[in-house]
């Protein structure tokens, strides 16, 4: 059918929740990236197979369900059985045969399935008691691992498209840039820039055509939030779209999606097709008189491509390079037009806003930093994955709680946040709020939202020589401070961990990155110093102990640290095997010895000495 | 008509002008080396950098690109306060990295105090400051024959896939604007190589010297409508003149655009 009007698209949600409620529990099998990859697909294939030879007191395998990623991919493939909850993990295709008998047709748990918690190592049988989903609150992420990716009958069942028939039918386009405004929604993209305010802009500017741009670059490495949503909430994003285009006076809407995100891609397009197949894009929606299209523009995979005026360029088809933007894209980007651009996650926020009320969202979160924002946590920490977290919470919540703490109970050394040009915070900052303004205050950023863990192995030069290297390699090269200057930081950096440094050295490097920050041309300069002003901001002793004594306190920077065999060497000999360098002597049962001399560091003995008896200096 | 103030002195310009060229027509001595009057600005030096304020900003300042930054009225603009001073001077430090034995780049790095850059000279530093005025020009003229390939630090101006470039028609634009002559050519007479292209020139009926290449006349006389005799007669093959005549022709073409 097709939904020409509010009242077939709400007739269409009981149908389509109906047939949703028709099974008595339902199948959910995560099918996001990460699951796929441990082998989803395999334990959706079994399933199928199974329920197609014998059906289950009605049971059948339309209530097996492909869902987007849950954000605990590491403990995947997961299933999960509703509506009880029931939480399974690392699920392989000879386990399906045992759900369908016990979970499904007897209400049993299958107990080795089960998530085991690492801190109490105890069973959770229940998806929502699980410590990294129950401090979560999932706004953005809310029908993740919830409805079918790719079916927009699902979608409608819990309740979608119903906020665009809201804005169009009851509310003016002034009344819901109004209610996005003081919903206080910051885009999620990295700036926080008010959300309202944007739209305000662009809607208050003279001009016949508009567009509204989603960006899903997400080019932070390690980032994974906007692929999530892309691939496994499609329709939550269009209905953003939609809302802000009918908001602004948009006809025309396009989605950037980069080449590396294919699933994104299909699904988005799947989205796309069955929306203008329905008639909820395209002219006349829901018989408003409003008209509006996406298209998908597909990016090359350029970090840069996914800064406004560089995506812009990359979606009229021309090489992806920032240009200055004394006149900001909201009055004149796309093909010199006022342009909307807003991020995956903004977009998807947008829907609930208006279904849910401006004051709903400003009651989440803190004043200057309303509602949730999401995060991949990544790193040393037991429990890592995609999490949505309220606005204000701490960082050691979400490190301790959500992420279970650090991984072999090391001790805490930093967690790096706001992508590569992010900035890495001390433990002295654990107690520290977790919103735009409180980060940016301690020398971090939101960023798009990543967030890497760090224990006490980690060398924190290296880490800034590694985000250092990404920006060098992924700035565009157009303008000097950038392309010269980071390049230089770079440089300087390395020096350190190769112990070739001096203390001129850090005080030039500090002059430079102020240049860098002051005098590049777009934001990946300006905010490319990052790794390295953050780092000696929080801790400069260790940076000074690499140029004074010539040693790496983490033991990471190979020119400064050797291995060295202490006494409590076994002699198992098993260094001696690893060793492609016969640097190390000895004999079955006595202590072994190791020549520095043709020591290449390659750590190989350290990793097999079972009896920590090589100690790295 | 827009007024501002430019180093405490009051001044005039039109509107939709860049701060730069106002700047440039007082005579106040400010270092830009990816500006032309004959391509659009870009902004990639960086050298340009003033500050501005407004006497409602209350104090508050700003640094901008003066050559992308359109004139407003009641702007104040300083355009060698320390802040600003400091950040040239590392630009030019870190030119002079990439760049350690350009002429060019030396001569401006010494009007702000540097004779040797204190970062580390690149081991394989050319004269290239990648300003893209070549390219861009070229671009402006509509040959695109050339342009700048790789991103970050490994970027490069080049032909496609490092080849002669088929689109090439050997005007000399690109070497005429490139302000450290890093694009090398030779002209023999009867033939011009560029860009690893030979190309055969016209030569003036009267005085028999060299004029352009015939692919470019062609070009010009095809896309143009300029005749082809009008080049037997050029009296003027020196680089210089060629460029100025593309400058005028961009120019044109940029205002028949508007
Ligand atoms: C180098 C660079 C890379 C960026 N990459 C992204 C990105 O991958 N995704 C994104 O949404 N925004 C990215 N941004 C921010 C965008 O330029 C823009 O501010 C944002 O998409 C606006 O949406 P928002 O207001 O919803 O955050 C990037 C910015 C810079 C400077
Ligand atoms: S700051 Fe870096 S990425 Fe941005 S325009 Fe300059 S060189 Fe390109
Ligand atoms: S592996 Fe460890 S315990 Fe075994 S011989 Fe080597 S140093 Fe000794
Ligand atoms: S670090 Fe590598 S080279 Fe050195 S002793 Fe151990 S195994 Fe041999
Ligand atoms: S000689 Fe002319 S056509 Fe050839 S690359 Fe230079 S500017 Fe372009
Ligand atoms: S070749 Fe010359 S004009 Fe072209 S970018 Fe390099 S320095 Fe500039
Ligand atoms: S002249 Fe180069 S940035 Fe303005």
């Amino acid at each position: 059918m097709s939904i020409g009007t509010p009242q077939q698209l709400e007739q269409l949600h009981h149908e389509c929740s109906a047939a949703r409620d028709r099974f008595q529990k339902r199948v959910i099998v995560c099918c996001g990236t990460g699951c796929l990859a441990n082998g989803a697909a395999a334990i959706v294939g079994a399933f199928q197979k199974a329920l197609r030879e014998r059906e289950i007191n009605g049971f059948t395998v339309e209530a097996v369900k492909e869902t987007g990623c849950h954000g605990f991919c590491e403990q995947g493939p997961l299933v999960v059985i509703e509506p009880q909850g029931t939480f399974y993990t690392r699920v392989k295709p000879k386990d399906v045969a045992g759900i369908i008998d016990k979970s499904i047709a007897e209400n049993q748990v299958i107990e080795t399935l089960l998530y085991k918690n690492p801190v109490t190592q105890t069973r959770i049988e229940r998806y929502p008691d699980v410590p990294f989903f129950s401090h979560q609150q999932r706004i953005a992420l809310r029908n993740l691992g919830k409805i079918a990716a790719n079916d927009i009958r699902e979608y409608v069942a819990v309740g979608g498209y119903q906020a665009l028939a809201k804005a169009l039918t009851t509310m003016t386009p002034d009344q819901i840039i109004k209610d996005i405004t003081t919903s206080g929604l910051r885009g999620r993209g990295g700036a926080g820039f008010s959300t309202g305010k944007k739209w305000r802009t662009c809607a208050s500017v003279k001009d016949e055509r508009r567009y509204v741009i989603c960006n899903g670059d997400e080019g932070d490495p390690g980032a994974f939030m906007d692929r999530s949503i892309m691939e496994g909430d499609p329709h939550s994003v269009l209905e953003g779209m939609m809302i802000c285009a009918y908001a602004v006076g948009s006809q025309q809407g396009y989605i950037y999606v980069r080449e590396e995100y294919p699933l994104a891609v299909i699904h988005l397009q799947k989205a796309i097709d069955d929306c203008e197949r329905e008639g909820l894009l395209g002219d006349n929606i829901l018989g408003t008189g409003f008209s509006f299209r996406i298209r998908i523009a597909r990016g090359a995979g350029a970090f840069v491509c996914g800064e406004s005026s560089a995506l812009m360029k990359s979606v009229a088809g021309e090489v992806g390079e920032p240009r200055a933007k004394y006149i900001r894209s909201v009055i004149k980007g796309l093909f010199d037009k006022p342009t909307v651009l807003n991020n995956v996650e903004t977009f998807a926020n947008v829907p609930i806003i208006i279904s849910n009320g401006a004051d709903w969202y400003k009651s989440i979160g803190v004043p200057n930093s309303t509602g949730t924002k999401a995060f991949s946590l990544v790193g040393k920490v037991k429990n890592t994955g995609l999490i949505e977290v309220p606005m204000g919470i701490t960082l050691r919540e979400i490190i301790y709680d959500i992420g279970g703490g650090i991984i072999n109970d090391r001790p805490f050394k930093a967690v790096q946040t706001g992508g590569p040009s992010g900035g890495c915070l001390p433990e002295s900052k654990l107690d520290l709020q977790v919103d735009f303004d409180s980060l940016t205050a301690a020398g971090s950023m939101m960023g798009s939202g990543g967030m890497i863990v760090m224990d006490d192995r980690t060398c924190i030069v290296d880490v800034a020589k590694y985000f250092l290297e990404f920006l060098v390699s992924e700035s565009c090269g157009k303008c000097v401070p950038c392309r010269e200057g980071l390049y230089q930081l770079h440089r300087i950096v390395t020096r350190v961990t190769e112990g070739n440094a001096t203390e001129e050295d850090l005080a030039r490097a500090e002059k430079l990155s102020e240049a860098i920050v002051t005098g590049s041309l777009c934001g990946l300069g300006q905010s490319g110093a990052n790794p390295f002003l953050s780092t000696i901001r929080y801790f400069r002793d260790e940076y000074l102990v690499h140029i004074r004594e010539k040693r790496c306190p983490a033991g990471v920077c190979k020119p400064l640290i050797r291995y060295e065999i202490n006494d409590k060497c076994t002699g198992c000999m098993a260094c001696i095997t690893a060793c492609a360098y016969t640097a190390i002597t000895g004999k079955k049962k006595q202590i072994h010895v190791l020549d520095q001399d043709k020591c290449t560091k390659c750590g190989a003995c350290f990793a097999v000495c079972t009896y920590q008896a090589i100690d790295v200096i | 008509m827009v007024s501002l103030t430019i180093n405490g002195k009051l001044v005039r310009a039109a509107e939709n002008e860049m701060l730069l060229a106002v700047i440039q027509r007082e005579r106040i001595d400010i270092p830009s080396t990816c500006n032309h009057k004959a391509v659009e600005p870009f902004g990639a030096c960086r050298l340009c950098t003033v500050e501005i304020t407004r006497a409602e900003w209350d104090g508050w300042k700003r640094l901008v690109t003066s050559c992308l930054y359109p004139v407003e009225e009641g702007l104040i603009v300083s355009t060698h306060t320390p802040q600003v001073i400091e950040l040239r001077k590392t630009i030019l430090d870190l030119q002079l990295a990439r760049s350690p034995k350009a002429p060019y780049v030396q001569d401006l790095a010494a009007q702000y105090g540097i004779t040797r850059t204190s970062f580390e000279e690149m081991p394989d530093g050319d004269d290239c400051i990648l300003c893209a005025l070549c390219t861009r020009v070229c671009d402006q003229m509509g040959f695109r024959a050339i342009s700048t390939v790789n991103r970050g630090h490994g970027k490069e101006v080049a032909p496609p896939l490092h080849q002669a470039p088929p689109d090439c028609v050997g005007c000399l634009a690109c070497a005429q604007i490139c302000p450290t002559n890093f694009i090398k050519y030779t002209d023999k007479g009867d033939t011009r190589t560029i860009w690893g292209k030979t190309f055969e020139m016209l030569k003036c009926e009267e005085t028999g010297r060299p004029t352009i290449t015939r692919a470019f006349a062609e070009y010009l006389s095809k896309h143009r409508d300029i005749p082809a005799e009008y080049f037997q007669y050029g009296d003027q093959s020196h680089r210089e003149q060629t460029a100025l005549t593309m400058g005028k022709i961009a120019l044109w073409q940029r205002q028949e655009k508007a």
